[in-house]
């Protein structure tokens, strides 16, 4: 968590955001983030991002769930408590894919819902900062890190060149805190009347 | 450029012309070593193979027919970038009923009790349970039913082309509107009759009925879901095969991916209905049930029974499962044509153990009857693509298939 600089520029349509964003990817400029009200097909291509590996964590729960329930079942029935069930043995594996099913997609379905929001940081009470409240409604706001060669000035008419709506500067932390937004944005939104 | 008219290339032609030579030497030798052999084991062989190629590829390209309506009925927009060529492959539909007709009236009017028991009329009076059943299993009721059966799918199917090659004319919205609703009317007539053949009778009466003292309710879902993945597998392979050909400008990876996703999902939904029906007769041992699985995971066929759930089950399950994969022409081909033959292996333990027993044999004839349905495959499906333009370019759909994104 650090607090850093951000020039923020609000896009009015996805048309115009897509060519900003190579655009704005060419010359150079680090792109923290693009938030939009609804999830955009191909942006993720556009902005560069790798592909998730959350599919792969998927897979490995599952494999756990797999292997949890027919080790489990094979403990019990062959070692622990063998059963005579209707002359049937006792490594009866017919009987027990509906349970290995069962387990699987279970570890798999929990265990991705849980990686998901370790991944993007959603927790109760985790807060993050907004860069705009209109992000959530039918703003397309792109978000550009300022390092310590970036021309502030220079970013921000380059984002009114590209068809930016609205362009502002925030100071704010990159990552999350835990807490309440009135209480903790207030040091920010000072900071911001300064810079 | 867009390349709109279909032309077969040399190599397409070579293959189809080698295949359909192996398949008639195969065929004619069949005929004089088998069929006429005083051997009942190899009259047997004969009528049985033909019987599980005949019953296979013609449901396979019925589910070529089966995905046109289930995608019109559902508004579906994405298949229609490749749309023609599950119809071209639905083409087969009329050709292949006239070949399992012949091979259906063979076996009943040649009498070949070894694969259905209850055309024997002695045995039937002294069966209990075969003389219940004899209302269902009789040769009028079977061959009117399948007469009847076989000539709606092909009329609904040619319906529903016909109407496929008015979206080659432009259409405004109106036209386009009526269009659709035209074309949801004749699905819908269509997936109403196939719930009651594929879905339920059909298979009771080819297929089922060779164990005519067993039953299943699984069986026709579980025939359904084996003929419409490999069916979905045979249409992957062509829209390749065209791709690589530079065809189907507007077919990409998208669409490749949600074929790719059929086939992975069904041979899912395929080894469920393996499963369920397995598992029930297993869990309650009862012998007039389990005298169907006896020969099949104890007997001579034990290989054969498990190779299927390998190749059918674990392989497409595993090899499919990444997004990658369903993008990837190479691993795409690889796992069609292993599901196409799983299946083909799936169809022949349905067939085999009830008609030959122990005396089983899987060699030329076999492979030689397997190699003329392919192909006669390729002969008519190649000539069903280039009978039209391969995409219908004023379809009202179009646009949402060229911008289909997954």
């Amino acid at each position: 968590m650090a607090v850093k600089k951000f020039v923020v520029g609000c896009f009015d349509d996805e048309k115009v955001l897509f060519p900003a964003v190579s655009k704005v990817r060419k010359a150079g400029y680090k792109i923290h983030d693009i938030y939009t009200p609804f999830p955009v097909h191909g942006l993720d291509h556009a902005m560069g991002l790798r592909e998730t590996s959350l599919h792969t964590a998927g897979f490995i729960f599952g494999l756990t769930g797999t292997t949890t329930a027919v080790s489990f079942m094979t403990w019990s029935f062959t070692k622990d408590w063998p059963v005579n069930v209707g002359g049937k043995p006792n490594f009866a594996l017919p009987a027990w894919i509906p349970i290995t099913f069962e387990l699987t997609v279970l570890m798999a379905a929990v265990g991705m819902v849980l990686t998901f929001c370790y991944l993007c940081q959603l927790a109760p009470f985790i807060k993050k900062h907004h860069f705009h409240a209109r992000a959530t409604d039918d703003l397309f706001v792109m978000v550009i890190e300022c390092t310590a060669k970036t021309n502030e000035a220079e970013v921000k008419e380059f984002l009114n060149k590209v068809g930016a709506s609205e362009v502002n500067t925030q100071i704010a932390d990159d990552g999350w805190w835990v807490g309440r937004y009135d209480r903790n944005e207030k040091l920010y939104r000072d900071e911001q009347v300064i810079a | 450029m867009i390349k709109q008219q279909f032309e077969a290339t040399p190599g397409y032609k070579k293959w189809t012309m080698g295949l359909l030579a192996v398949g008639a030497l195969a065929l004619l030798a069949g005929i004089f070593f088998l069929a006429f052999s005083k051997d009942e084991h190899a009259q047997t062989r004969f009528w049985a193979v033909l019987l599980q190629n005949s019953t296979f590829f013609l449901l396979i390209t019925n589910a070529s027919m089966f995905f046109i309506c289930v995608t019109t009925m559902a508004m579906g927009g994405w298949q229609m970038a490749f749309r023609r060529v599950p119809e071209a492959i639905s083409t087969l539909v009329p050709v292949f009923s006239v070949l399992a007709l012949i091979v259906f009236l063979g076996i009943i009017f040649g009498h070949q009790h070894h694969i259905y028991h209850w055309l024997d009329k002695e045995h039937v009076e002294q069966d209990p349970i075969l003389k219940g059943k004899s209302g269902f299993l009789n040769p009028v009721f079977f061959l009117g039913w399948t007469v009847l059966t076989l000539g709606v799918w092909s009329f609904v199917g040619k319906k529903m082309r016909d109407l496929s090659n008015e979206a080659d004319e432009p259409m405004d919205h109106e036209a386009g509107k009526a269009y659709v609703k035209k074309n949801t009317v004749w699905a819908s007539a269509f997936l109403i009759f196939f719930g009651l053949t594929v879905g339920s009778t059909i298979p009771w009466l080819w297929l089922m009925s060779i164990d005519a003292h067993w039953y299943s309710t699984m069986y026709s879902w579980y025939t359904f879901a084996s003929t419409f993945v490999s069916g979905m597998a045979l249409v992957a392979l062509y829209v390749i095969y065209l791709k690589n050909n530079d065809y189907l400008e507007y077919t990409t990876d998208e669409q490749l991916h949600d074929v790719g996703k059929f086939m992975f999902a069904f041979s899912i939904f395929w080894t469920y209905l393996w499963y369920s029906q397995f598992m029930l007769i297993w869990y309650a041992n009862i012998p007039e049930e389990t005298v169907y699985f006896k020969p099949r995971v104890q007997g001579v066929y034990k290989g054969v029974f498990f190779l299927n759930l390998i190749v059918n089950f674990l392989l497409p399950f595993l090899l499919l499962m990444r997004r990658g994969s369903k993008r990837n022409y190479t691993t795409m081909v690889f796992v069609a044509v292993l599901i196409i033959l799983g299946h083909w292996v799936d169809f022949y333990q349905m067939v085999m153990p009830g008609s030959m027993g122990e005396h089983f044999s899987l060699g030329w004839f076999e492979f030689g009857v397997l190699a003329l349905y392919a192909g006669l495959i390729m002969h008519f499906v190649g000539k069903g693509l280039a009978s039209k333009p391969l995409v219908a370019v004023n379809h009202p759909f179009m646009k949402e298939s060229v911008i289909h994104h997954t």
